[in-house]
């Protein structure tokens, strides 16, 4: 294939980077992160979190980490961590091994405090409005998957792949 | 014969099975979500299903980036809960049912779904957690548990449309077991939620009710749902939602939806929650829906017809 085949592939099988504030653990960052989510999984065990906690530098030595895995790991900055490969059941070791909840990791992650993070999740949790797309293309709100009752089966099945095609594809200024 | 009688699924939260082992439950936070699966421990109590085939996801408990299988049938004896880094869960051990499970491996694998076979794992809170939620906290499950667990960690995860057809495969295969069985298919995980990135906390309880809505009316319509549109809509995680389409599928076509539950948050996710039964089969029979025993060869064969009119039209 030529390399403007390549790189439309890339970009079609990479839709979902259009989503805002989310790193999807695909298969390359799992081969990125392979090391990094290994460190992670060690600390399942007391006396590695025993040997971490210790030292965490020399524990990590026995990891083959980028110097980037490490700096992250080492300032516990959680999204840099998911950006380089990291995924958050495996990240969330790490924070446990700190003594800290999932929730208290997703709201670092957020950038806000724990308290903060749960009134907004008692509140209802984060809107989709504004965090839906980085582009803005997929930006107009659509009814969730639902069909209509007078549609046959046949008709559906010629018709949009799913509920997304349905959408309008509209362009829009959003945050995120 | 063997015969799935009903569906279940439920949100599987680690924050629930915490709030769980640390006897939060009375707090008003907790009760919120606690009394909402008060009744489905009573139709449990009803139900009384000989085996749980109970579809979950493991969390880098039992594999970690090491071996990633898509769909993994727990074929043991005996599953202990996993220690996801506080110690084990102190809830029983998981007695799975190895010939049942063996025979659902045969035949789905047959049937071309290539699923790998586990003699050995630990289970983590999304299995653990949805059978509290469904039995209490009883010193022994009161019946055996089968395993399933899929990947939905690493993308991509198996389509919902591949884990819809796999939960007729398994209908298929219990329906072929000889054994006088009563079933209860589990869906576990969802609903709307995102635990990592910058967008965590995402809910979408709109999308969560039609999802609930489509999946007691019209599950072949959310077979259609693309993995971005979850992840996007439903958050990251959410796309845990596609383990539900096996249950589904292991369902009758009509089904009766008895009982439904929603609540946000627990912690950071949407706990989403139904009960579907199977219609009862025409024969008379004494005893309630859900504790009836056997379906007809005939019913059997017809499902078997509509299996490949649906495959093909798909
Ligand atoms: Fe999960």
């Amino acid at each position: 294939m030529t390399a403007a085949e390549a790189s439309a592939k890339e970009a079609k099988e990479k839709e979902y980077d259009d989503i805002p504030g989310t790193f999807v653990f695909d298969a390359d960052r799992s081969r990125r992160g392979y090391h990094l989510n290994m460190f992670c999984m060690s600390l399942m065990k007391a006396e590695n979190r025993r040997a971490f906690k210790e030292n965490e530098a020399s524990y990590l030595d026995r990891f083959a980490l980028t110097p980037e895995q490490r700096e992250a790991i080492l300032t516990r900055d959680y999204n840099r961590m998911l950006e380089l490969g990291g995924n958050i059941y495996f990240t969330a070791k790490l924070g446990a091994t700190d003594g800290h909840s999932f929730q208290h990791i997703a709201a670092i992650m957020t950038g806000s405090t724990q308290e903060d993070y749960a009134k907004m999740m008692l509140a209802g949790g984060r809107s989709i409005e504004g965090n839906r797309s980085k582009s803005g293309r997929d930006a107009a709100a659509k009814p969730a998957p639902r069909r209509t009752a007078a549609k046959s089966a046949k008709t559906r099945a010629k018709s949009s792949p799913g509920p997304t095609a349905k959408r309008a594809k509209k362009a829009g200024s959003k945050r995120g | 014969m063997a015969r799935i009688i009903a569906g279940v699924t439920s949100s599987h939260v680690p924050a629930i099975g915490a709030a769980i082992d640390l006897k939060k439950t009375e707090e008003p936070y907790w009760k919120r979500v606690f009394s909402g699966f008060e009744k489905s421990k009573e139709w449990m109590a009803n139900a009384k299903p000989d085996v749980v085939i109970a579809v979950y996801n493991d969390h880098a408990s039992a594999f970690s980036v090491e071996l990633i299988p898509t769909f993994a049938l727990g074929c043991a004896a005996e599953f202990p809960p996993a220690d996801e880094g506080w110690g084990p869960r102190p809830v029983p051990v998981v007695k799975g049912h190895p010939e049942l499970a063996s025979h659902i491996a045969q035949s789905v694998i047959l049937d071309e779904f290539d699923l790998t076979i586990v003699n050995k794992m630990e289970v983590d809170h999304g299995l653990t957690v949805p059978l509290n939620l469904m039995f209490g906290s009883p010193p022994e499950w009161p019946c055996r548990v089968i395993p399933l667990a899929v990947n939905v960690v690493m993308y991509p995860p198996p389509t919902g449309h591949r884990c819809y057809m796999l939960g007729r495969a398994i209908r298929k295969a219990v329906n072929s077991y000889p054994e006088d069985l009563r079933v209860v298919v589990m869906g576990t995980g969802g609903m709307s939620h995102q635990i990592s990135g910058p967008r965590a906390g995402l809910i979408k309880s709109k999308f969560d009710k039609a999802y609930l809505d489509g999946l007691t009316k019209d599950p072949k319509e959310l077979t259609r749902i693309s993995h971005v549109e979850f992840m996007r809509e439903a958050g990251a995680e959410g796309i845990e939602m596609v383990m539900w389409l096996i249950m589904r599928g292991a369902l009758d076509d009509k089904v009766k939806e008895v009982y439904r539950f929603y609540t946000v948050p627990a912690s950071n996710t949407a706990v989403g929650h139904i009960i579907l039964e199977n219609l009862e089969p025409k024969t008379k029979s004494r005893r309630p829906a859900s504790l009836r025993g056997g379906a007809t060869r005939k019913r059997a064969a017809a499902h078997g017809i509509r299996q490949v009119a649906v495959r093909s039209k798909q």
